[in-house]
């Protein structure tokens, strides 16, 4: 059932932007866990897969504070809207199968979130304040990881090109890719699949 | 490269073997050790180490068979049983002798 809150409500500002980095984390989150089994090497497989569990625990915080604003629940924000409702970037719509497409993407959001973050460490609102500070510390994990592996593969032809394939794609939020809405279709799989009127 | 992981437990106990993990360099290695080894607030510290560089000690020699090296090699109760029988007092305790 999709939330009609959204359309009925004009969305504060607060949750305006706590859902832009929601979406931009649920949605990173889910691609990065298609890695999960497939990785280059196992160790990278455990790596990739914290990484991606971590981005769906920011999102989920990020939901709930936002729920709160518009008098809905975290599952409903993540899973209930359509796909064009969903403010994410198109930089992490994209399934990248190849490693270093997949890693230029994790270099170029790792750096444009921890501008984000340190923006929102900075705001007056005490709640967005600290629950950035809290993402904060988790991210630095993540940045590390990235610059590690920006180090290693910063001369290969293909990584090059990778970045500058998706520099562009980083901030742009004036509409979606083809594949969000396929994305969306297997992420809400199992929530459309439940049955009216019973509670999980 | 393989990395060989030593994690402690609670400070002051001695350092265990955890695991290997295999990385670049260690760089890589401290990530991947992190990763393994400590997400779950298991250990106070890692030592992580390259495997080509510990030290292995594999061959120890004992040609003239230096029981009394050992621990277990130096049989005190045996002793004093041959003792006792070489004195002829093997059961008499304050007897003469």
């Amino acid at each position: 059932m999709v939330s009609p809150v959204l359309r009925r409500v004009s969305v504060p500002a607060r949750a305006e932007l706590l859902l832009e980095i929601a979406d931009d984390e649920l949605i990173l989150g889910w691609r990065d866990s298609e890695w999960t089994g497939i990785a280059p090497f196992l160790e990278e497989d455990v790596a990739f897969s914290s990484i991606a569990q971590n981005e769906i625990g920011h999102a989920r915080a990020l939901y709930e504070l936002a729920a709160r604003d518009l008098g809905t629940t975290a599952d409903e924000l993540a899973f209930d809207r359509k796909p064009e409702e969903y403010r994410c970037c198109e930089l992490v719509e994209l399934r990248l199968p190849e490693w270093e497409r997949t890693i230029a993407r994790h270099v170029l959001y790792e750096q444009a979130d921890a501008e984000r973050l340190e923006r929102l460490k900075g705001s007056d609102d005490a709640e967005v304040a600290g629950l950035a500070a809290k993402i904060d510390r988790e991210e630095a994990y993540h940045r590390l990881h990235a610059e590690m592996w920006h180090e290693r593969l910063r001369n290969e032809p293909r990584y090059v090109e990778a970045l500058e394939e998706l520099r562009p794609l980083v901030d742009r939020r004036d509409g979606h890719t083809p594949e969000l809405a396929p994305l969306w279709e297997e992420m809400t799989s199992v929530r459309r699949s439940q049955p009216a009127g019973t509670v999980w | 490269m393989i990395y060989e992981v030593f994690r402690q437990e609670r400070k002051g106990q001695a350092f265990q073997h955890a695991g290997s993990i295999e990385a670049a360099d260690e760089r890589f290695a401290e990530a991947y050790a992190r990763e393994q080894y400590g997400r779950r607030g298991e250990s106070v510290a890692l030592w992580v180490v390259a495997r080509e560089s510990l030290l292995r000690i594999e061959d120890f020699v004992d040609e003239l068979n230096r029981n009394y090296h050992r621990v277990d090699g130096y049989p005190l109760k045996e002793k004093l049983r041959e003792a006792r029988e070489r004195a002829g007092t093997a059961t008499n305790k304050g007897g003469q002798g």
